[in-house]
């Protein structure tokens, strides 16, 4: 044997493709700069894993062209990243409620309503708040109140459909207790049962005080002891009574344990430590495909409800900017939507997903239906079978009863500190 | 000539000085200047303000999961100290082989070939309320219900604190107790003591430099730990490093830095107390 290096024909054969094809593109580049120019683009988008799904980047790569650079983070360090380094991304993925915190820093530019072509049918939640004309709006930090800006530099946010959004929204949904009906045995109807003495020893709660704090406070209200005057902006004296009742069931040992990552909250829940806990809706489909039972319970007070949309960093402009109007209009066209659908999140033009599901799939997720046969999810695990119904019913069953959507307090700080003391009690 | 030799020792001793400059004291530096910051929600604002370290001191959370951070390191550096003296004696002195002993200690460092965490997670499904030892006991008669506490409790936190660094006591007695002249034991028998004897008032005394370098490494791992903590007590026990890492989640790294150098000083402060016992370098 000798050490120079060999070739096999087939790989020779390749590499000489491949030159090839460099000099025909090469050849033909001088009338495609537009192609060209879009090819090279790269956007780089950032946000939390729930929607920075790579499958995404891949379909705008086939559809689009251009090359979409996804980082995942958490919901921390994504606020942080937004307020802070503008120039650090071109695309963010965030929440309604870290837009409140965000917009103002002036980082993200206001979007122009007249340039997105689905504009009128996004649901109305992000528009006037209203899903129906006759929904009454949720508390906490609904979207539409910090959905629109009053023009391309405001850095306030407009009452009224302005014609220029924060945000364009992309994925939500609606939350609320997961559990386990085969260990329970009997109805759960209502928040407070999640501090029901029955259950001792075997509930959990999130421990991600910006939204355990929310749940806590639907327990709270359910069982009659706090009625508060916004849950989504609470005041040190309803964030103390909260905490009082939850840190004396803690001492007398109602939870199992709290969870902090999805995983964690699943396997609680498939191992049967835990029967009743706050739950995030594809952890349900989770323990459901182990073949073990479990609901998404819908509760007579409602659901705490969560969305996030996508915003433009403020350094973009020329043909970035295009290429991110084109690529916002292309999340709008539908593909995504029936993706995210697919996986029991709503999408912000639920008309455009519709063509993108077949109609089992759509009488399923968004109708409530009975399934007419298995459903699957877009990776080809199985979720339900044929007769299942989705918990909690249809698209306007479900977002029809948010009691309060996802929001960052006055009080932040403080409810914060109060949250490390409620764990190390 | 003698210059010379001088500057050959300034130049042995550089390349460490600042490896240990660079990794250790400057970082150290960094935090300390931190935790007199400011921050707000996103924004971290250099300033020199006592804030952190006031709201540390007067928060009744402090003092709590301080209290519980000792108790942690006392609990484990007992029950350590305990099995290790015990496996390592085992392996000194009833071992007569040197193969087998140098076979029974490599087999001891088995288990720290997986990571921390998979050696701490497995516990989990074993310990649960339906997991193999509960439901073992129940199929013996031993218990009719599970056991709740088995799990997401101090036993479990300690349990898997014991499991994951009792290894750090092992090493340095055993290398201790290899050092011991036999005749020394074989002086005492001579003298009458009985085993006991020899055992309290020969062995122990020669091994203290082993025990006290065990202790060190397994009060300071267990006074740092905070993913031990959040893992086996299901997140509903705090430690210091807890308080950390939850402040560093929240962006307050003022907050955490300030709470970083208090813990840091306490560490120290044991470790001092510890070598006022015993001289490590003369008994080396």
């Amino acid at each position: 044997m000798t050490d120079s290096p060999t070739f096999s024909r087939r790989s020779l054969l390749k590499s000489a493709a491949a030159t090839a094809t460099i000099a025909g593109a090469n050849t033909l580049g001088a009338p495609m700069i537009w192609a060209q120019n879009i090819k090279d683009i790269t956007l780089r988008q950032f946000g939390t894993g729930v929607s920075n799904l790579n499958e995404v980047a891949q379909k705008l790569k086939e559809d689009l062209g251009f090359t979409l650079e996804m980082t995942a983070l958490d919901s921390d360090s994504v606020t942080q990243r937004a307020a802070t380094q503008p120039g650090s991304f071109d695309i963010a993925d965030i929440e309604y409620w870290i837009c409140k915190k965000v917009w103002p820093t002036g980082n993200l530019q206001a979007m122009d309503t007249s340039k997105i072509k689905n504009y009128d049918k996004i649901v109305g939640i992000f528009r006037d708040g209203k899903l129906t004309p006759e929904s009454t709006i949720a508390q906490g930090t609904a979207p539409h109140t910090v959905g629109f800006t009053d023009g391309p530099g405001g850095t306030t946010f407009a009452d009224h459909e302005s014609g220029w959004m924060t945000l364009i929204p992309t994925i939500y949904n609606a939350d609320t207790l997961g559990i386990r009906p085969d260990l329970i045995n009997r109805p759960i109807n209502n928040w407070h049962e999640l501090l029901n003495p029955e259950f001792k020893g075997k509930a959990s709660i999130l421990d991600i005080s910006s939204i355990g704090i929310m749940d806590m406070a639907m327990v709270c209200e359910s069982m009659g002891e706090i009625q508060y005057g916004d849950k989504g902006n609470m005041t040190r004296e309803e964030i103390d009574k909260t905490f009082a009742i939850f840190t004396e069931a803690k001492k007398n040992g109602q939870f199992r344990a709290f969870w902090k990552t999805f995983d964690e909250s699943v396997n609680l829940m498939a191992s049967g430590e835990v029967v009743i806990q706050s739950m995030w809706s594809p952890a349900i489909t989770a323990v459901k495909s182990r073949g073990i039972p479990c609901v998404y319970q819908p509760l007579e007070e409602g659901y705490r409800s969560w969305g996030g949309g996508i915003g433009l960093s403020k350094a973009l402009t020329g043909i970035e900017l295009d290429a991110a109007y084109d690529y916002i209009n292309w999340y709008l066209d539908g593909w995504v939507g029936g993706f995210l659908m697919r996986q029991g999140y709503y999408s912000a033009v639920p008309e455009t997903s519709k063509n993108f599901m077949s109609e089992n799939e759509w009488g399923y997720w968004f109708e409530g239906k009975p399934a007419t046969d298995v459903i699957t999810s877009p990776f080809g695990d199985p979720l339900a079978q044929a007769g299942d119904i989705r918990d909690g019913g249809s698209f306007y069953d479900r977002m029809g009863a948010v009691a309060c959507w996802n929001s960052v307090m006055d009080e932040n700080q403080y409810m914060v500190r109060r949250w490390n003391e409620f764990i190390a009690s | 000539m003698h210059r010379a030799r001088h500057l050959t020792g300034w130049l042995q001793a550089a390349p460490l000085a600042l490896i240990l400059l660079t990794f250790l004291v400057l970082p150290i530096i960094t935090i300390v200047i931190v935790s007199f910051w400011r921050a707000t929600e996103f924004s971290i604002i250099p300033a020199f303000v006592f804030d952190n370290y006031v709201f540390f001191f007067t928060s009744s959370v402090t003092y709590k999961v301080f209290f519980a951070t000792f108790k942690y390191a006392a609990i484990t550096w007992a029950l350590t100290l305990t099995i290790g003296f015990t496996v390592a004696y085992f392996l000194a002195f009833h071992i007569r082989s040197l193969q087998l002993q140098i076979g029974l200690f490599l087999l001891c460092t088995i288990p720290f070939w997986t990571s921390n965490i998979i050696r701490m997670i497995s516990w989990i499904p074993f310990l649960g309320r339906n997991g193999i030892a509960n439901s073992t006991l129940i199929s013996w008669g031993v218990i009719d219900q599970p056991l709740e506490w088995l799990l997401f409790s101090d036993f479990s936190v300690i349990l898997a604190f014991v499991h994951l660094y009792t290894l750090f006591m092992v090493v340095p007695i055993f290398n201790t107790m290899m050092r011991i002249d036999r005749s020394l034991m074989e002086a005492a028998r001579d003298a009458g003591a009985s085993d006991w004897q020899t055992l309290w008032n020969v062995i122990v005394p020669l091994c203290k430099p082993g025990i006290m370098i065990g202790t060190i490494f397994v009060v300071t791992l267990v006074m740092g730990d905070f993913i031990t903590v959040r893992f086996m007590s299901g997140s509903q026990k705090a430690n210091v490093g807890r308080l950390i890492s939850n402040d560093i989640a929240l962006l307050q790294y003022p907050s955490a830095s300030a709470t970083a150098v208090v813990l840091l000083c306490t560490v120290l402060i044991v470790i001092a107390i510890l070598l006022r016992f015993v001289d490590i370098r003369k008994e080396l």
